[in-house]
C-alpha cells in the first residue's frame, strides 16, 4: 500500500495549491501556516496584473483548493523541529504537535524587502514615502491620501528598492517590481483625476505575459512618465514635499523633482521562516539565500534532501501564474516519489 | 578652393575598430569592478560637480569604454574625490580608483609610459 502522508510547510498561494492537488491525489496532506489565515503575500495585494483580478479571487480560489477531507489545516503555527526518522519524517510544529509523514513540502514563500534598509529613500523617516503593499492597502481603503489628509497630485515610482543592489545585500533581480509599478502607476491615475505619476526605473523588464502591452498602455493611455535613472536620495523640502534626486542617463544630466508622494517598489526576499526551515532540515540554498533547487532545468521542485520539495517563491521570485504552475509540478514530483517508495 | 564654403563633417559614429580601448584597459587590469556598471546613474544623480559642471562619472565610464577618450581627458579632472558616488553605487563600482586610474593612464599616455 502506498504510504501517503505529506506535510506542507506555508499556507500562501504555492502551499495551499499543492496542498488541494496533493489531496485530490489521494494523499493525507497537513498543511501548516504560521499566520491566523492563510493566503499569504496575496493577503496584502488588492489588484493583481496582468488583468487587475481582485486578490481576494485568487484567495477564494485557493481555499476552495484545500477544502477537502483528506487537509488537516494548522494555522498560528511554525515549525520547530524537522528530522528524518527510518524512511519517514516527525515535524514539531510550535503548537506541540508531532506529525509523521512520508514526504514534505516546503512553501515557505517570500517576505518582501524591508524598504527602511535603504535609509536614503527616506521610509520610516518622511511622510508621504511609502511602499507598494502600502499603496495596496490604500487601494483598498478606496483612496489615496497624504498623512495630512490631503490627495497628492505629483507622485514618484521608485524601481528596484532593495533589488539589484549590492547595498542591499541582493545581487538578482525581483522580477514582479517593475510590472507592480506600471500596474499601480496606472491605478493611481484612476483614483486621482489629473494625477502626475513618474516611474524612475534602471531597465523596465517587462518580460510576462501581457507586461510589456501594459507598460505600452500606461503610456498611451495613461501618460504615465518614465525617466531612466535610479533614484539616489530622497529629502524633504520646507514645505514638507518630498524631493527625488536621480541622473536622467537618457538626457545625460541629474534631474531632480519635487513630489507630494513616494511609492517605493519593494523587491522579493527569501523569507525569515524559510531560513529557519533551511537550517532546521540541512536545505541548501544559493547566493541570493533563496532555496537551491537540485536541478535548475529538471528539478526546480527537489531538495538536496530526498524526500524534500519544494514549491513556489521560496525559490527565487516567482507571481502568481508561476507559483501555481510550479505548485502543480511539486505534487507531481511527490506522486512519483511516494509510487516509488513502496 | 578652400574658400568655397564646404567642409567635411567628421562621422559622429562612434568607430569601435578604429577607438583607443587602451584607457579602459588599463583600468580593467588594475579595477575589475569597472566592468560592474549598469548605467543606473546613481553616481552621477549624487554629483556634487556633476551638479554644476558637465560631470557625469556614468558617462565618463562609458565613454572609456567606448575609446571615446577625448571628453573624459577634459573632464575628468573635475572630480573632487569626496566618494559619495561609490556611497550610491549598487554594483559596488569602486568609482573612486576608476577615476585615480584615468588620470594616471592618461597621464602615461602622455609620457609615452603606457
Amino acid at each position: 500500500m502506498m504510504t501517503n502522508n505529506v506535510i506542507v510547510i506555508g499556507g500562501g498561494t504555492a502551499g495551499m495549491e499543492v496542498a488541494g492537488q496533493l489531496a485530490r491525489q489521494g494523499c493525507r496532506v497537513t498543511l501548516v501556516e504560521k499566520n491566523q489565515e492563510t493566503g499569504g503575500n496575496v493577503n496584502n495585494w488588492h489588484h493583481l496584473f496582468p488583468d487587475r483580478r481582485a486578490g481576494k479571487e485568487v484567495i477564494q480560489y485557493l481555499r476552495s483548493q484545500i477544502d477537502h477531507t483528506a487537509i488537516t489545516l494548522i494555522t498560528g503555527n511554525t515549525i520547530s523541529g524537522l528530522r528524518h526518522d527510518n524512511g519517514s519524517f516527525l515535524i514539531n510544529t510550535s503548537g506541540g504537535d508531532t506529525i509523521a509523514a512520508d514526504a514534505v513540502v516546503v512553501a515557505t514563500g517570500f517576505d518582501l524587502f524591508r524598504s527602511e534598509r535603504k535609509e536614503e529613500y527616506g521610509y520610516h523617516i518622511y511622510d508621504n514615502v511609502i511602499t507598494s503593499a502600502d499603496l495596496e492597502e490604500m487601494f483598498r481603503e478606496g483612496e489615496v491620501r497624504l498623512t495630512n489628509g490631503n490627495i497628492p497630485q505629483t507622485i514618484g515610482i521608485v524601481h528596484c528598492v532593495g533589488s539589484r543592489d549590492e547595498k542591499a545585500g541582493n545581487l538578482y533581480c525581483s522580477k514582479l517590481c517593475c510590472i507592480t509599478a506600471v500596474k499601480q502607476a496606472i491605478e493611481i491615475t484612476e483614483y486621482i483625476k489629473d494625477a502626475r505619476v513618474y516611474c524612475f526605473y534602471m531597465d523596465m523588464r517587462m518580460g510576462g505575459a501581457m507586461y510589456e502591452e501594459i507598460y505600452r498602455e500606461a503610456q498611451e493611455k495613461y501618460g504615465v512618465n518614465f525617466i531612466r535613472g535610479k533614484v539616489s536620495e530622497v529629502s524633504e523640502t520646507i514645505d514638507h514635499k518630498l524631493l527625488l534626486k536621480a541622473e536622467d542617463t537618457l538626457a545625460g544630466r541629474p534631474v531632480k523633482l519635487k513630489v507630494d508622494m513616494i511609492v517605493l517598489m519593494a523587491g522579493m526576499e527569501m523569507s525569515e521562516g524559510g531560513i529557519e526551515v533551511s537550517e532546521m532540515a540541512g536545505l541548501n540554498r544559493g547566493a541570493n539565500r533563496f532555496f537551491a533547487p537540485a536541478d535548475n532545468h529538471f528539478g526546480s521542485n527537489l531538495s538536496n534532501r530526498k524526500g524534500i520539495f519544494y514549491a513556489g517563491s521560496c525559490t527565487a521570485p516567482m507571481n502568481i501564474t508561476e507559483t501555481i504552475s510550479h505548485a502543480r509540478a511539486a505534487a507531481a514530483e511527490v506522486i512519483d516519489y511516494l509510487k516509488e517508495k513502496i | 578652393m578652400d574658400k568655397f564654403g564646404f567642409t567635411l563633417s567628421k562621422a559622429r559614429v562612434i568607430d569601435l575598430d578604429s577607438n583607443d580601448r587602451s584607457i579602459a584597459e588599463y583600468i580593467l587590469r588594475n579595477e575589475p569592478s569597472f566592468r560592474l556598471c549598469i548605467e543606473c546613474g546613481c553616481c552621477a544623480s549624487t554629483c556634487t560637480a556633476g551638479a554644476y559642471t558637465p560631470f557625469s562619472l556614468r558617462e565618463l565610464q562609458i565613454l572609456l569604454k567606448r575609446g571615446e577618450n577625448e571628453k573624459v581627458r577634459t573632464n575628468i579632472g573635475k572630480c573632487m574625490l569626496c566618494g559619495k558616488c561609490s556611497l550610491v553605487c549598487p554594483r559596488g563600482v569602486n568609482t573612486r580608483n576608476i577615476i585615480e586610474l584615468a588620470k594616471k593612464a592618461f597621464k602615461n599616455q602622455e609620457t609615452h609610459a603606457i
